[in-house]
């Protein structure tokens, strides 16, 4: 194991704000930012759904709007094959179901409740990822 | 008023994913390459949002309502069952192929990247089909 591309400024000053939005959304709204419970909500139940759209919305915005006011491009890269992209979404958009939540929902809003489910799955999913990568390298 | 507090919550949240570069699949990736060349910036992402909103939740866990709803609507499940375990493993497993959940597939629509859109759009066939099973 060697470190590289490590951001850890970048990486800590991201995760206050995405705690400070989970803060928010908890104390004036009453819910828990899980991003696969609002995007799947909306999709399928009529509780919240002006709500859930809104906050999906913004999490759209909010790229832009950080572009807007910086004048940075943002660069992502995906190297996928079409049969991966559809075959990963699919598998996370059912195993964040199944289970309840995500990354956020779990990782974030369960783990900073000392939730033992939401610590469980955490621990799971980032195994199976680190596994699912370590099979990618080898083939 | 709960509206316009989920539109900005989303606003900050798409923010945060920017700054800390998790909007990029390639930086999960080499988060989750533990045994290659390991970035671990993720941890600190995880870190830094829980830095702030676990203390929080703590201090504020026995108010009686929010402040622009009518009450807390926070899921108390405890069980440690088959389907958190089974969920867990296919989140896992796509995530780690692909780099994306759903927080950052969805705040990247914004770019208008073509794998991304494809894969929010089978990831959201992905919630339908879970509430058929």
């Amino acid at each position: 194991m060697s470190i590289i591309n490590f951001t850890p400024i970048s990486a800590l000053s991201g995760g206050l704000i995405i705690g400070f939005s989970v803060f928010l959304f908890f104390i004036l709204n009453g819910r828990m930012v899980g991003i696969s419970g609002i995007a799947s909500n909306f999709l399928i139940s009529k509780n919240n759904r002006i709500d859930n759209l809104l906050f999906l919305i913004g999490l759209i915005l909010g790229p832009l709007i950080y572009s807007y006011f910086t004048n940075q491009k943002i660069e992502i890269s995906i190297t996928n094959s079409l049969f991966l992209l559809v075959g990963g979404g699919l598998l996370v958009g059912l195993g964040t179901r199944i289970s309840g939540g995500c990354t956020s929902g779990h990782g974030i809003s369960g783990v900073g409740r000392f939730s033992l489910r939401a610590i469980t799955a955490t621990i799971t999913f980032m195994i199976v990822g680190i596994i699912a990568v370590l099979i990618k390298n080898i083939l | 008023m709960s509206k316009l507090v989920s539109l900005f919550c989303g606003i900050i949240f798409g923010m945060g994913l920017v700054i800390s570069q998790m909007i990029n699949p390639a930086k999960v990736l080499g988060f989750l390459n533990l045994f290659g060349e390991w970035d671990p910036s993720l941890a600190f992402v995880m870190i830094g949002a829980l830095i702030v909103s676990s203390p929080l939740f703590h201090l504020f866990k026995n108010k009686e309502k929010p402040i622009f709803s009518l009450n807390f609507s926070i899921s108390n499940k405890k069980e440690i069952d088959k389907k958190l375990i089974i969920g867990s493993i296919l989140f896992g497993a796509g995530w780690g192929l692909v780099g994306l959940c759903p927080g950052p597939a969805i705040s990247s629509i914004a770019l208008l990247n073509m794998s991304s859109i494809i894969f929010v759009i089978a990831m959201f066939f992905g919630f339908y089909i879970a509430k058929l099973s």
